[in-house]
C-alpha cells in the first residue's frame, strides 16, 4: 500500500513558476516531511502552552531576578514531564497501546470517509452525522434484534453501514441533482442527526426501561465486537484496516475509483470524457457515508455498548483533521488516525499525572492540522522543505469543491 | 526613448527561461519578438514590465541603468503593456476604466468624469481611435476594447508599448485597424514591442524582427524574409508550412445538424438555427472570430451544452438528447477547445489520460477491475505512435508541453473507432513542430474515411486543413464556401457580410494581411 504518483489535484499546466522549488523527492516523501515538520512545530507550540499554564513556572517567575535559572528548569521539567506522561500513556505498555488503537479505530474509518470524498472533490463535513445515524441503526439492530452469534454482529454492522450510507447518499444525490453545496448540506444534516438521536433516546423504542436519562439498552453480547483479552481493543480495529485497504483498492485499482479521482481532479474534463459527474458524487458520498457508519458501529458495538447522546463524541469532526493530516490517502489516513488515537489515549494519562489538561492534546491536533493546511507556513520555518503540489495543496486551498 | 536589454537571464529552478538575452529597441520602431509558445517571450517582457525580476543582466533606458521592480516602476519609466487578456472592468465605461487608479475628484470626493471623458476624446482623436468615452466596455467590440487598453497605456505617457499577442482575438479587419493604430503610434515616436508567433503579421508590420527559441535570441531577421525562413529560425529546423493533402473524396453524409439552436447560460442565443452536413472523408472547417457560437456548436454536438431546438444525427442515428458517453460510444471523437480545462486531467499520468474515456472498456476495465498493466501497455504504444515527448508514461500530463498534451488528447480520441472527429482549435498554443504533426494526423484520419469537423479561428489553419469552410457570425452560418476562397473574403464573412457582397468588397478593399 503506497501512495502512487496520481494523487495530485487538478492543476493547470505547470508554468515555469511552479518549478521554482521542486526537488527530486517523490511527492509522498515531500508530504511526509511536511507532516512530520508540522507535528514537530505543534509540539513546540504545545510546550509554550504547558510552560504558560504551569504553576511552578509561574512561582519561579515571581523571583526571576533573583534566580533566573529556576524559571528555566521549572519550564523544562514541566514540558518534559507532560510529554513523557503523554508518550507513556500512549505507548508505554500493553494497556496504553491497546487504548491508543481503540481510540484510533473510529478515527481511521471516519477519516477514510472524509478522504474518499476529498479525492472526489467533495468536502465531507458530515462524517459526524453519518456516524451518528450509523450508530443509531447499529445499536437498534444490536439491542432490539436477537440473532445467533456472528450473524447478529454482521447484521448490526451492516445496519451501521446502511445508516451512514443513507445519510451520506442524500448529500451526493442533492449535489448531483440540484447542485446544492455539500458543505452546507452536510453541516445541516449533522444537526439533524444530533437532534434525531436526542429525540430517539426519549422514545420507548430506544429508551432503556427503568432509566430516565437518555440511554438505550446495552446491545446483545452477540452483536458486540469481540474484544482482545481484558483490553478494550476490539475486532473493529482490523475492520478499519481492512476498510483502508478497500478504499485504496477502490481508488487506485477499480474503474469506479478512476472515475472518482478524475472527477475530483477535473470535473470538466471528466464530463467531456463522458463520465457522469453527478453519479461520481453520489457514489463517493454513499461509500463515504458507509465508512462513517462503520465508525459509528465501532463506537456503539465496540466501546460504548449502550447508545447515548454522546456516542459520536467529536469523532466525526476529528475525522476531518485526520483526513487533512493523512492527505486524502488511505495509508496517510491510517497513520494520522493512529497518531490522533495515541494523542487521545496519552492525553488522559498526561492529565492524571501532570495536571496538564487533556485539552492540550486537542490543541496539538488542531495546530498540527493548521500547519499541514498551511504548508507555506511550515516551509517558512523549515526552509529546506521542497514545495509540494499534492493533495495538501488542494486541502489548503479551500472549501469550494 | 532608447531601450536596451543586455544579458537578461531568468531561470525557474533548472529551467532557464531566458538566457543572456540582448535586445535593443530604438525610438519609433516596431520591434517584433517572434517565438513559439514557451520560447520565453513573455518571461522577457514580464521582466521589462517589472512583473518578474531578472537573475542577472541589466535594463538601460537612454543610457541610464534602471531597476524595474514593479509595474508601477515600469510605468514611471514610461513603459506600457497591453496584456493578451485585457485588464478592464466590463461594467465600467471606457473613461471610468481609464481613470481607474488615478481618479481626479472634485472637492468632497466626487469623481470628475468630465475630465476623464475629455482625456479619452483627446487621445482618441489624436490617434484616430474612434472610441466613445461613455460606452460601457462590455458593449464594445474586442478590437475597441484593445484600443482602450492602448489608451490606458498612453495616458501614462508610455514611450515603449508592449503588445502581447494582440491579434489573437481580432478579425482580419480589426487586425488591419490595429496595424494602422500601431503605425500612428510609431509616427508619434512611440516604440512598440510586438509579441507574436504569427508569421504573416510579422512580415506586415515589423521594422525589426528578433527570434527567440528556448530562451535564447537565435537571430535577427528582416521583414522581407520569407515565411519559411522565419519559421525555420523559430523552430530550429525546416518546417513544412503546407500540409500535403490530396483532394477529398467525400462519401455519404455522416454528421447532420438541422436547425440547431443553443441558448447560453446568460440567455443569449449562441447558436442560431444552424444546418450543417459533414461527409465521410472530408474536413469541414467552421471559421469565425472567437465567440460567435463555434464553441457552443461543438459542445452541443457532444451533449455538453443543452440545446434549445434542432436535431443532430450521426450516420442516420438520432443523437439529440442522448448523453455525452453515448455520443462518444456512437463514434464521435472530440478534441475540446480548452484542453487544460476539458481535455485532460492535469494531475493524472499520461497513461491515465490516454484512457480517460476508454477505461471502462476491455481490456482496460474488466468489470470493476482496472487493468493497470493494460493501461501502461496502451500508453507505451500511443507514445510511440504519436511521438509524444515525455519522460515517462507515469508522469503527470501537466508536465508536458502544449503540443505534447494535445497529442495525448488526439491519440486518445483516435485510439477507438471514430466516424466523426470534432476538433476545436486543435493547434492553439501548440508549437510549430507539433502543429505539423497534428495536421498531418488529422488529414490521415480524413483519408481513412472519417468525417472531420474543425473549429478554428486561425485562417492559416483553415486554409491548410479544410475541404469546405462554414463561416459563423453571431451564431449563424453566413455561408459555406470552398477552401480556396480568398482570405479577405473569408475575413469579411467572419464580420457578417454575406458571401456575394464579401466577394466584391474584398476585391475592392484588399487588407494588408490578405495581400501577402
Amino acid at each position: 500500500m503506497s501512495t502512487d504518483t496520481t494523487t495530485e489535484p487538478a492543476q493547470v499546466p505547470a508554468g515555469p513558476g511552479d518549478q521554482s522549488r521542486r526537488s527530486g523527492l517523490p511527492s509522498w516523501a515531500v508530504q511526509g516531511l511536511v507532516s512530520l515538520s508540522a507535528i514537530l512545530l505543534a509540539l513546540l507550540v504545545g510546550a509554550v502552552l504547558i510552560i504558560i499554564g504551569d504553576d511552578q513556572v509561574k512561582a519561579a517567575l515571581g523571583y526571576f531576578g533573583a534566580a533566573p535559572m529556576d524559571t528555566f528548569s521549572a519550564a523544562f521539567s514541566a514540558v518534559g514531564n507532560a510529554y513523557k506522561a503523554l508518550a507513556v500513556g500512549a505507548l508505554g505498555g500493553v494497556t496504553p497501546i491497546t487504548e491508543s488503537l481503540t481510540a484510533a479505530t473510529p478515527l481511521i474509518c471516519g477519516g477514510l470517509a472524509v478522504s474518499l470524498a476529498f479525492r472526489t472533490g467533495l468536502f465531507n463535513i458530515g462524517a459526524q452525522g453519518q456516524l451518528i445515524v450509523g450508530a443509531i441503526l447499529a445499536a437498534w439492530v444490536g439491542f432490539a434484534w436477537h440473532l445467533p452469534p456472528g450473524i447478529h454482529l454482521i447484521a448490526a454492522i451492516l445496519a451501521g453501514l446502511v445508516g451512514g450510507a443513507i445519510w451520506g447518499g442524500v448529500v451526493g444525490l442533492l449535489k448531483a441533482r440540484t447542485g446544492a453545496h455539500e458543505v452546507i448540506v452536510t453541516i445541516m444534516l449533522n444537526y439533524v442527526a444530533i437532534y434525531l438521536l436526542q429525540w430517539l433516546l426519549t422514545t420507548t423504542t430506544f429508551k432503556r426501561p427503568g432509566r430516565e436519562d437518555p440511554i438505550s439498552p446495552i446491545v446483545d453480547a452477540n452483536a458486540q465486537y469481540p474484544q482482545f483479552g481484558s483490553t478494550r481493543l476490539h475486532v473493529g480495529f482490523f475492520l478499519a484496516l481492512a476498510a483502508a485497504a478497500f478504499v485504496w483498492w477502490l481508488l487506485n485499482r477499480s474503474t469506479i475509483g478512476f472515475e472518482l479521482r478524475a472527477v475530483g481532479a477535473n470535473a470538466d474534463a471528466s464530463r467531456t470524457a463522458g463520465m457522469s459527474v453527478g453519479r461520481a458524487y453520489f457514489i463517493a458520498m454513499l461509500v463515504a457515508g458507509a465508512l462513517a457508519g462503520l465508525a459509528g458501529s465501532q463506537q456503539v458495538l465496540g466501546t460504548d455498548l449502550p447508545l447515548t447522546d454522546g456516542v459520536a463524541a467529536s469523532v466525526g469532526f476529528d475525522s476531518i483533521t485526520v483526513a487533512l493530516l493523512g492527505r486524502g490517502t488511505p495509508l496517510g489516513t491510517v497513520l494520522a488516525g493512529l497518531l490522533f488515537g495515541a494523542l487521545n489515549a496519552g492525553g488522559l494519562q498526561m492529565q492524571l499525572q501532570t495536571q496538564t489538561p487533556l485539552t492540550l492534546t486537542t490543541v496539538l491536533q488542531a495546530v498540527i492540522v493548521l500547519f499541514v493546511a498551511a504548508p507555506a507556513l511550515v516551509r517558512s520555518v523549515f526552509r529546506f522543505l521542497p514545495k509540494e503540489r499534492g493533495v495538501g495543496a488542494v486541502l489548503a486551498k479551500g472549501w469550494n469543491g | 526613448m532608447h531601450l536596451e536589454l543586455s544579458g537578461l537571464t531568468k531561470s525557474f529552478g533548472s529551467l532557464v527561461a531566458n538566457d543572456q538575452i540582448d535586445l535593443v529597441i530604438s525610438p519609433g520602431e516596431i520591434h517584433c519578438l517572434l517565438g513559439e509558445n514557451g520560447a520565453g517571450k513573455s518571461t522577457l517582457m514580464n521582466m521589462l514590465y517589472g512583473l518578474l525580476q531578472p537573475d542577472s543582466g541589466e535594463i538601460v533606458i537612454d543610457g541610464e541603468k534602471v531597476a524595474i521592480t514593479s509595474p508601477s516602476d515600469a510605468i514611471k519609466h514610461r513603459i506600457g503593456m497591453v496584456h493578451q487578456h485585457f485588464m478592464l472592468v466590463p461594467v465600467f465605461t471606457v473613461a471610468e476604466n481609464i481613470m481607474l487608479g488615478r481618479e481626479n475628484t472634485h472637492p468632497g470626493g466626487v469623481l470628475d468624469r468630465k475630465k476623464a471623458n475629455a482625456l479619452v476624446t483627446e487621445l482618441s482623436e489624436r490617434y484616430g481611435f474612434e472610441v466613445n468615452p461613455e460606452a460601457m466596455v462590455e458593449d464594445i467590440p474586442v478590437g475597441v476594447q484593445q484600443r482602450v487598453e492602448i489608451i490606458k497605456a498612453l495616458t501614462n505617457d508610455a514611450r515603449v508599448l508592449i503588445l502581447d499577442e494582440p491579434t489573437a482575438v481580432l478579425t482580419p479587419a480589426e487586425i488591419d485597424e490595429l496595424i494602422a493604430v500601431m503605425r500612428q503610434l510609431k509616427e508619434n515616436g512611440t516604440s512598440i514591442v510586438f509579441i507574436t508567433h504569427k508569421l504573416k503579421e510579422v512580415k506586415a508590420i515589423a521594422d525589426k524582427i528578433t527570434v527567440i527559441r528556448r530562451g535564447k535570441v537565435v537571430g535577427q531577421a528582416e521583414p522581407s524574409a520569407s515565411e519559411e525562413e522565419l519559421a525555420e529560425l523559430m523552430v530550429g529546423r525546416a518546417v513544412d508550412l503546407v500540409v500535403d493533402k490530396e483532394p477529398a473524396q467525400p462519401g455519404e453524409p455522416v454528421l447532420r445538424i438541422e436547425g440547431l439552436t443553443v441558448i447560453d447560460e446568460r440567455g443569449f442565443t449562441a447558436v442560431d438555427g444552424v444546418d450543417l452536413e459533414v461527409r465521410a472523408g472530408e474536413i469541414l472547417a467552421v471559421a469565425g472570430v472567437q465567440g460567435n457560437g463555434q464553441t457552443e456548436l461543438a459542445e452541443a454536438l457532444l451533449g455538453l451544452t443543452p440545446i434549445a431546438a434542432g436535431r443532430i444525427s450521426l450516420d442516420g442515428k438520432d443523437l439529440t438528447g442522448v448523453t455525452t458517453r453515448q455520443r462518444l460510444d456512437a463514434g464521435i471523437g472530440y478534441i475540446p477547445e480548452d484542453r487544460g480545462h476539458d481535455g485532460f486531467v492535469g494531475s493524472f499520468s499520461v497513461a491515465e489520460n490516454l484512457v480517460l474515456d476508454l477505461f471502462r472498456r476491455e481490456p482496460f476495465g474488466k468489470g470493476l477491475r482496472l487493468r493497470t498493466d493494460e493501461i501502461e501497455k496502451n500508453a507505451n504504444e500511443r507514445i510511440e505512435e504519436f511521438d509524444i515527448r515525455t519522460q515517462g508514461a507515469d508522469l503527470p500530463v501537466s508536465s508536458l508541453s502544449g503540443g505534447n498534451q494535445q497529442k495525448v488528447v488526439l491519440a486518445r480520441e483516435l485510439s477507438r473507432p471514430v466516424k466523426l472527429l470534432v476538433a476545436s482549435q486543435p493547434t492553439r498554443g501548440v508549437d510549430v513542430g507539433s502543429i505539423e504533426f497534428l495536421h498531418t494526423r488529422i488529414v490521415k484520419e480524413r483519408d481513412q474515411g472519417t468525417a472531420v469537423l474543425i473549429v478554428s479561428t486561425e485562417l492559416d489553419e483553415i486554409a491548410a486543413l479544410s475541404d469546405r469552410v462554414a463561416v459563423m457570425y453571431r451564431g449563424k452560418v453566413v455561408g459555406v464556401v470552398p477552401s480556396d476562397t480568398p482570405r479577405d473574403e473569408l475575413g469579411l464573412m467572419m464580420a457578417g457580410v454575406p458571401r456575394t457582397e464579401a466577394h466584391e468588397v474584398a476585391i475592392e478593399n484588399p487588407t494588408t494581411l490578405g495581400t501577402i
